[in-house]
């Protein structure tokens, strides 16, 4: 996995973090009925940061970054978003979300829609883009995940890792201040793991917010600027990623390390 | 083991070939299905006799069946005087007689072009929704069309129809007035409330205003008129019409998370459905009047349309929470995480695909609901099991039943089937479409 991300050289001239901050989460928790899946988590994220959050499956990893748009809520805590704080104020929700894009495991593109559809659907109802423009902004980032000739076709004619692209390529087109992405080369064969990353990687090349939950620790040590563990539903252990895979400082961290690099 | 080396390395990779050829034809097929083996041979030639025996009871008795008699005597006499006093035959002489009380009951017969031109217009005003690739326009007819069909089927002064309508203008006007100056959940009440009272107490007395100053309209004709397949289809495809957006609205309803509306929901439907159709149809003969105004006389075929529809509307319902339910939750939280609201990602993500899941079971509950029009004969209308009776209560045709339920039969049968290869059509097309 290492090798993979490598063979291309990262320009890293535009990832710069500023000092404004994107997300703010404050002593934040949560419960599945009486099971506490996240503790006491805080976390800030300045602009312009690639944070990559791993750690063991059931370690609230995903369910942390679902919170941030909303689609699980949290019971204690704050979460605010670009200056917008999330509570159950249903215009507070649908502004955040329409400001942060996501892309899921098993992509969630809209089977009865093509392509071109699935992209410009958001634009047009939530941004009120006129239809014209609308498909101008979705054939240009189709052409930037390089599936433009796709866009006529449905999402059940594609591969995995070209559905991902679109996926990708449709929250772009709502021109999101922040990427959320929740494990996207999990559910992937390996030979179409990498067009996915490299186009993950192009995104933060152009300084896009991003938080991914991913087990891709090549594109953690060339993209990101903070590795994020996560064990038992809190936050474990953070660096930035040559300290975390070098000389993690947590046990639990170094056997996670060992068990996912050593075979 | 072997010599077999373990290194092996494919020079070039081998094209498509065509698959084996084998003998094909009927021979063939007549072979492989209906003579595989010795049981198989003997189930075919047992099965060959049975529809023999069928056809050759049955056959003759429809060729021969007699067209134009007035009478069943008469129709008695002509087999008789024909045959050799052994063959049996149909006498269709009582469907040639009486087919237009069959088709339009009591309707008067030089206004039989009015039942007709409503279903034109009902079906010109369908098409559009059942055939996308029709001309946009069209849905001008079928926003018309349910009042321009009741104006036509009952007739009357045109002012009614054209008062009824102003009602939704009433709707429009208020819900944007309201919009730019209150806020828009009031435009939503607004809109809601302000037609009801405008139809509940203006309506009624504009329309009668309006005729009394310029009287124009068609004849009148009762419910009581109303009879055979006229009434099945009236009753049948309003109630199938203003079954499904019901339904849609019910199932939607039960899956939400607001407590009181869930709560309705799922009281209304398990009511509905918990109790006989029958028992619903005599509620709607005998007591629907005492929960109405006090004044306001409902039409007994209104009142039995109402019923027909909300009963519908509950197995509907339940058909949809079966596709909603289907649907990955993946597609609400795509849609979600795009940030579309409730109601647009309910029009364009969710719906869309669990209607299309629902198209058997919406089909069949519409199939069940049309055949089950025929109960309203217990309260009295003259459906065309009623209309049957009528026609065996009269002196000439006494003692008949096999031709008009033969009849009655093929009708029905001709609506569901058309009904069910229609759902097959979409099932086809969508697939097409989406995969």
């Amino acid at each position: 996995m290492v090798e993979m991300t490598q063979e291309r050289t990262v320009d890293r001239s535009h990832m710069q973090v500023s000092d404004e901050v994107a997300i703010e989460i404050r002593n934040m928790n949560k419960w599945y009925g009486t099971f506490h899946v996240l503790r006491d988590i805080d976390l800030t994220v300045q602009r312009g940061e690639r944070i990559v959050i791993c750690g063991p499956s059931g370690s609230g990893k995903s369910t942390l970054i679902r919170c941030i748009n909303r689609l699980e809520e949290h019971q204690a805590g704050d979460i605010i978003v670009d200056g917008t704080e999330l509570s159950s104020d249903l215009k507070n929700i649908d502004k955040i979300r329409s400001e942060v894009g996501m892309c899921f495991q098993h992509f969630n593109l809209f089977p009865h829609l093509t392509i071109l559809e699935n992209c410009t659907l958001a634009p047009i109802w939530v941004r009120n883009t006129p239809k014209k423009e609308a498909e101008e902004i979705a054939m240009h980032f189709l052409e930037k995940v390089k599936i433009p000739e796709q866009a006529d076709k449905y999402p059940g004619m594609l591969s995995g890792g070209q559905q991902q692209r679109v996926a990708i390529a449709r929250s772009l087109c709502m021109k999101p201040r922040i990427m959320l992405f929740d494990e996207p080369t999990s559910a992937l064969d390996p030979e179409m793991i990498k067009e996915v990353l490299d186009t993950m990687i192009e995104l933060a090349e152009e300084g896009m917010t991003m938080l991914c939950v991913t087990h891709e620790m090549g594109f953690a040590q060339a993209v990101a600027n903070r590795v994020i563990f996560m064990d038992q539903g809190q936050i474990v252990e953070q660096n930035e990623p040559t300290e975390f895979f070098n000389n993690p400082q947590s046990e639990r961290t170094q056997l996670f390390l060992s068990q996912i690099i050593g075979h | 083991m072997s010599d077999t080396p373990v290194t092996y390395v494919r020079k070039e990779m081998l094209g498509q070939k065509a698959p084996p050829t084998s003998e094909v034809g009927p021979v063939r097929w007549v072979r492989e299905n209906l003579f595989s083996s010795p049981m198989n041979a003997i189930l075919t030639i047992l099965s060959l006799y049975v529809v023999y025996v069928v056809v050759s009871h049955v056959g003759p008795w429809l060729v021969n069946g007699i067209w134009d008699a007035d009478s069943l005597t008469e129709c008695r006499e002509i087999i008789a005087a024909t045959g050799d006093g052994h063959h049996s035959a149909a006498c269709f002489g009582v469907i040639s007689a009486r087919w237009h009380q069959l088709v339009f009951g009591y309707y008067p017969s030089e206004l039989y072009w009015r039942p007709v031109l409503a279903l034109v217009v009902f079906l010109v005003g369908i098409a559009p929704v059942m055939f996308p690739s029709l001309p946009r326009k069209l849905y001008i007819v079928t926003m018309a069309a349910p009042l321009l069909c009741f104006w036509l089927l009952w007739g009357g002064s045109i002012w009614l129809p054209i008062a009824i309508a102003l009602g939704f203008a009433v709707g429009v006007v208020a819900h944007k007035l309201l919009d730019t100056h209150v806020s828009s959940l009031a435009a939503i009440i607004g809109a809601i409330v302000l037609p009801l009272i405008y139809w509940l107490y203006i309506c009624g007395p504009l329309a009668g205003g309006l005729a009394s100053i310029i009287p124009l309209g068609i004849e009148f004709v009762p419910s009581r008129s109303f009879g055979g397949f006229m009434l099945s289809i009236v009753i049948g495809l309003s109630a199938i019409v203003i079954s499904l957006p019901l339904g849609i609205l019910l199932a939607l309803a039960r899956r939400s998370d607001l407590f009181i509306i869930k709560t309705c929901a799922v009281v209304f439907i398990e009511v509905i459905r918990g109790i006989p159709l029958i028992v619903w149809l005599f509620t709607a003969q005998l007591l629907l009047n005492y929960f109405l105004p006090p004044g306001s006389s409902f039409d007994l075929t209104l009142r039995v349309i109402i019923m027909v529809t909300l009963f519908a509307a509950a197995y509907i319902a339940e058909v949809i929470r079966g596709g909603l339910a289907a649907l990955p939750k993946g597609q609400y939280e795509g849609a979600d995480s795009l940030g579309l609201n409730y109601w647009q990602s309910m029009q364009l993500i969710v719906l869309p695909q669990a209607l299309k899941i629902s198209i058997p079971g919406i089909v069949n509950t519409f199939i069940g609901l049309f055949k089950d029009t025929t109960l309203v004969v217990f309260i009295g209308l003259f459906d065309p099991l009623g209309i049957a009776s009528a026609i065996r209560a009269t002196t000439e045709w006494n003692g008949i039943y096999w031709e008009l339920f033969l009849f009655i039969g093929i009708m029905f049968f001709i609506s569901c089937f058309s009904m069910g290869r229609y759902s097959l059509y979409l099932e086809k097309k969508l697939q097409r479409e989406h995969r």
